[in-house]
């Protein structure tokens, strides 16, 4: 019963956010950063070092990233509006012996971290690839790595940032504690996430042909996941084939790697290497795929 | 060596076992506007691609700025400017910040203030770039292409798709360049633009160029039969072709005086470079059709 509440709410608040509130949020716009028109306040920031170049770009991308409706509900919003829904409504149930709301927290980080590390890169970067944005870039002397690094600092700064909102709204709003020993672990875990996630996010960007599929794809592959990996629903009650499926991929590991430092079994230092360890192969294989058919070309292009 | 900025000696591209490319020849001298003028798929925007770095080349000996673009670097990106024929604006930033974006990739940048003013954007530079016109965006992506100060702009097409007025607004800024010294290669397959813009024309049909000249010359435009038309009293419409108009208007103007008659609509035509291009661009067309 308790289980199939949440999935119901889960795909109610991921159609709403996807279809109703995203719409409604174009009105509450970031506003642009007001400017002044002379140039002294903006004076181009030309001969940059290579550190201050990414972060030049860096800076861009996370404007480009603010200003879109769509990104900021499903990396800012969503992970927000469910932890507050499931801790609200949940919170207090037991799951294996523990309070709700120590499973949900950890699990919502995670979501977070994919949400802003891999669904919402793939998207940006076969959008922009497509409208050759990309393109336009890589015409100037700006080296590729920068443009990448730049991107992906964005992704992973929104990544963390929301990490730690969570947690923290979790502790301070629900009393959701993180033991001070279990810090590290979450950190390293959601720093080992997000950097697994954006690489596999630039190789499945590969395979994506269009930006009018990048968005259904991506959330076809990843709902699924999610249900299958804890962040919904404990795995425990899961069938144990699905449960070894699930295994086999990043978001079931990232997903136990949150959930550990926050087990009440959990003592020392609570670091599941072993799943990181699996997410480090995957990002290994997606580094592979992405060295091999990236592309900053839009779609007829790439048969260059 | 040559001293051209742009020197392309028998380029040739295939893709499997079509050729795109057909061994084309192209020198662009510092400070020219040269045209690739031909009909859409005649590969124009291959070559510029091929001339930007953006693809290889199956054969041919290519030099811009004096550098192979498919192992150029850093260094040659900071004098060479692209506009690509099809590129939305960054997304989510305004006018001012996509030109500071753009100007941080380079060593030693304009300013945005300037190159908006030299593009005529500027009084959209806290404009969100969604919000620009067509003929708008098109005048950011030339001030983005701007923005490092090139000595050498690629602008592949860059009015298709504009109403009348877009047009005429981008062709004022790229006229504008003309007087920054900017060398400028452009692609096109509107026959205004090249006459109006263009110091050099290279017809492209079919992967060659056919025809090569400046605006006077191309086609053998200078040596063709000029029309001497004019309307008798009897209200016949008559029309001639003449290799040396001026001895044949005034022959017959003496014949016309002798009479008494005056020819009040006479008129020599010159050939406009719309026959001269439609010749020369229709002419594989028309073999296609006969083989088909």
């Amino acid at each position: 019963m308790f289980h199939g509440s949440t999935s119901i709410v889960v795909i109610a608040v991921v159609v709403i956010a996807r279809f109703g509130l995203g719409r409604g949020l174009k009105a509450v716009r970031v506003p642009r950063r007001e400017r002044a028109t002379d140039d002294t306040t903006a004076a181009p920031s030309g001969g940059h070092g290579s550190v201050g170049l990414v972060l030049h770009q860096a800076r861009y991308d996370l404007w480009t990233l603010a200003r879109n409706a769509q990104a900021r509900t499903a990396t800012v919003m969503l992970p927000l509006l469910l932890l507050v829904l499931f801790l609200g409504m949940w919170g207090s149930d037991r799951v294996a012996g523990a309070p709700a709301s120590t499973f949900y927290v950890p699990g919502l980080v995670a979501l977070s971290v994919i949400a802003s590390s891999f669904t919402n890169l793939v998207i940006s970067v076969v959008t922009q690839r497509e409208s050759g944005v990309l393109k336009r870039r890589r015409a100037t002397p700006v080296p590729a790595w920068v443009l990448i690094g730049g991107r992906a600092l964005t992704a992973i700064a929104v990544s963390l940032t929301m990490a730690t909102a969570l947690v923290a709204i979790g502790w301070i709003g629900f009393g959701v504690a993180l033991p001070a020993e279990a810090v590290p672990a979450v950190v390293l875990s959601a720093v080992a996430g997000s950097l697994c996630f954006c690489v596999l996010a630039y190789a499945v960007a590969t395979l994506i042909g269009s930006a009018e599929a990048a968005q259904p794809t991506v959330q076809a592959v990843m709902l699924p996941l999610y249900l299958a990996s804890g962040i919904f629903i404990p795995n425990a009650s899961l069938p144990s084939w699905l449960r070894q499926l699930a295994s086999v991929f990043p978001v079931e590991r990232l997903s136990d790697a949150m959930h550990q430092p926050y087990s009440p079994a959990a003592h020392g230092l609570p670091i599941a290497w072993t799943d990181l360890g699996v997410m480090a192969v995957w990002a290994a294989a997606g580094l592979a795929v992405a060295l091999r058919r990236f592309s900053w070309l839009p779609g007829p292009g790439r048969t260059a | 060596m040559s001293g051209g900025v742009v020197h392309v000696r028998g380029l040739r591209k295939r893709y499997g076992d079509r050729e795109v490319v057909r061994g084309v020849d192209l020198d662009v001298r510092p400070g020219e506007i040269v045209a690739l003028l031909g009909p859409n798929g005649a590969g124009k925007t291959t070559i510029v691609e091929i001339l930007t770095g953006f693809r290889s080349r199956t054969a041919g000996d290519v030099r811009v700025l004096g550098v192979d673009p498919q192992t150029a670097g850093t260094a040659w990106r900071e004098r060479v400017g692209v506009v690509l024929q099809e590129s939305q604006p960054d997304p989510g930033l305004t006018v001012h910040e996509c030109l500071s974006l753009y100007a941080g990739y380079y060593r030693a940048p304009r300013t945005p203030g300037e190159i908006a003013e030299l593009v005529g954007l500027a009084d959209c530079l806290q404009m969100g770039t969604e919000q620009l016109s067509g003929g708008q965006r098109r005048r950011l992506d030339i001030g983005l292409a701007l923005i490092g100060g090139p000595e050498l702009l690629f602008l592949d097409e860059p009015t298709t798709g504009f109403d009348p007025k877009a047009r005429r607004d981008a062709w004022e800024t790229i006229d504008g360049l003309r007087r920054l010294g900017t060398t400028i290669v452009l692609t096109t397959h509107v026959m205004d633009e090249a006459e109006r813009l263009a110091d050099r024309i290279a017809v492209v049909v079919d992967g060659a160029v056919v025809s090569e000249g400046t605006l006077e010359t191309i086609g053998g435009r200078d040596r063709r039969a000029h029309e001497i038309s004019f309307t008798l009293p009897t209200g016949r419409r008559v029309s001639m072709r003449s290799t040396k108009p001026l001895a044949d208007v005034r022959t017959l103007a003496d014949w016309a005086i002798a009479r008494g008659i005056d020819l009040p609509d006479l008129e020599v035509r010159r050939p406009a470079l719309e026959d001269v291009y439609l010749a020369l661009a229709g002419s594989p067309d028309t073999t296609d059709t006969k083989q088909a």
